[in-house]
């Protein structure tokens, strides 16, 4: 058999997060004594344990799990907006080869982020200044990565405003005046001003009305097939997993417990967690 | 040239709600020539779409082989073979045909048969060609192709999901009961369009309900009961 050459775009290795100092008890490999991912001896809560995973170019990688699975920790780390407590990141990037990312200096993180990474949160108030008109809201992204041009920098913000269906007459209004939708795609535009390799997507269409969230789920298919951007997308709703993402990672209490095409995650599941979680799909 | 090769595949599922595991199928062995098509008969429950979904693995399967001639690949044992070598096959070598269309919302039907094109690389404009000649090949009213699938009739719906499947020219086509749903005269254009396909060169793997659908159709048949190939069955009228 031929081997496919490929090499992932993002790799993540044994990322780990804990909150509290850990003792002799969870600090055993498997950390055994664990009450879901809480240590009881010493109040350890081990937000993500060992999570391994590969981004590949152009792909969108889904993340499916509970509430307080430890995807949104998970895509924090990645974000550089917390510090792990240990693992490896690496990004196939002649900029940045060969170098664990989770331990480069905050400057460097900072470059990473407005040069390579997109980022899209659940709530707009984290993604979003309010208070700034939206057109300024992509500026100080473009800025961020480098961009000094305003003719420039006003042109690619109108075009990704277009891109997100928001009119250009209301493009000097602040997004605090905007629908939740419209809020989002705002959000998704300035993520997307510094052109990133990866962009990072949480919970994006939680809380939006089916017909906004078709809109959304149609938007980012559209950013994948156009601009080929590789995302990492975090949902607990399956059917949006089930209609952006190749392949799909479900979390429980900290850690990746399945893994695999989504179709067979969802048809075929192995775990018992991940069974009871497709049983439980409308 | 042998185009796919079944050895000794088995697969089981464990429900862990009810603590137990079951056998689906086991010890399924059969190989398919280029251009050829196979019908799996059985009852219901015996294992037949089992067999589909795990070469197109859907299902992850336990047992046995699966060996497909691939022309990325060479000869590729699909059991085994890595998630993104199975979604590169997906999207260029291999399709999968049910009677329910599962596809992107608020995406019209002339945009899904595009897609499935830009997703293999074509440009746009060719992407724009072949989609409408494939709808118009598989006799989609023109009328429909900027509207959403959603609210399509069950024959209608089938012959979109066969224009996305094919229109990408697999070497291998997996038909899981098309014609479940469908009245006497959508299923004789859903032999129509087999006919087509079979007419282009394409290998088939067919499940169906009726034998009689399947006569003159199918090169030879594979009974789940006896486990193993053989000729079309006399239709008894």
């Amino acid at each position: 058999m031929q081997q496919f050459e490929e090499r992932p775009l993002l790799k993540v290795e044994n990322l780990t997060k804990q909150y509290g100092p850990g003792c002799g008890e969870c600090s055993q490999p498997g950390r055994p004594g664990l009450i879901k991912n809480y240590c009881p001896s010493c109040g350890t809560v081990y937000a993500c344990s060992d999570v391994s995973l590969n981004v590949y170019p152009g792909e969108i990688l889904g993340i499916v799990g509970e509430s307080g699975s430890g995807k949104s920790t998970l895509m924090q780390c990645l974000y550089f907006d917390q510090d792990v407590t240990s693992g490896m990141l690496t990004i196939d990037d002649p900029e940045l080869a060969g170098e664990n990312l989770f331990d480069v200096s905050s400057q460097r993180k900072r470059y990473i982020r407005n040069h390579k990474y997109g980022m899209v949160y659940q709530n707009p108030v984290k993604g979003l200044r309010m208070d700034f008109s939206s057109i300024s809201n992509i500026a100080e992204k473009q800025i961020a990565a480098g961009g000094r041009h305003v003719g420039k920098m006003q042109s690619a913000g109108e075009r990704l405003l277009d891109v997100v269906s928001i009119p250009l007459f209301r493009m000097k209004e602040e997004p605090r005046n905007f629908s939740g939708g419209m809020q989002q795609r705002v959000q998704i535009a300035k993520a997307l001003s510094n052109d990133p390799p990866i962009l990072f997507l949480d919970e994006v269409t939680t809380g939006l009305d089916l017909s906004v969230r078709a809109a959304v789920i149609d938007l980012i298919k559209q950013i994948q097939r156009d601009l080929g951007i590789s995302m990492i997308v975090v949902s607990h709703d399956l059917a949006v997993i089930r209609m952006l993402a190749d392949r799909t990672l479900v979390m429980l209490n900290g850690r990746v417990i399945e893994s695999g095409l989504t179709d067979q995650i969802l048809e075929d599941p192995n775990h018992a967690y991940t069974q009871q979680l497709v049983y439980s799909l409308l | 040239m042998v185009m796919l090769e079944v050895k000794e595949f088995g697969k089981r599922f464990t429900s862990h709600h009810l603590n137990t595991t079951r056998k689906a199928v086991e010890g399924i062995s059969f190989s398919l020539e280029q251009g050829g098509f196979i019908g799996i008969v059985g009852k219901s429950g015996s294992g037949k779409s089992t067999i589909l979904k795990s070469i197109y693995r859907t299902y992850l399967p336990d047992e046995g082989e699966i060996w497909f001639d691939s022309e990325r690949f060479g000869r590729i044992n699909l059991l085994k073979a890595e998630e993104r070598q199975v979604i590169w096959l997906r999207k260029h070598e291999i399709g999968y045909v049910s009677q329910f269309l599962n596809v992107m919302p608020r995406t019209t039907a002339r945009e899904l048969v595009e897609q499935a094109l830009l997703g293999m690389g074509e440009s746009p404009e060719a992407a724009t060609i072949k989609a409408e000649q494939s709808l118009r090949h598989f006799d989609l009213d023109e009328r429909l192709w900027d509207t959403f699938p959603n609210t399509f009739s069950g024959g209608e719906k089938l012959r979109l999901n066969i224009a996305i499947a094919t229109v990408k020219k697999p070497r291998l086509l997996l038909l899981d009961e098309p014609t479940a749903s469908l009245d006497y005269q959508s299923k004789l254009k859903v032999r129509e369009v087999i006919e087509k396909l079979k007419a282009d060169g394409t290998t088939l793997v067919g499940i169906f309900h009726d034998l009689e659908f399947m006569e003159g159709l199918c090169d030879c048949v594979y009974d789940m009961n006896e486990k193993a190939l053989r000729g079309m069955p006399e239709v008894q009228r």
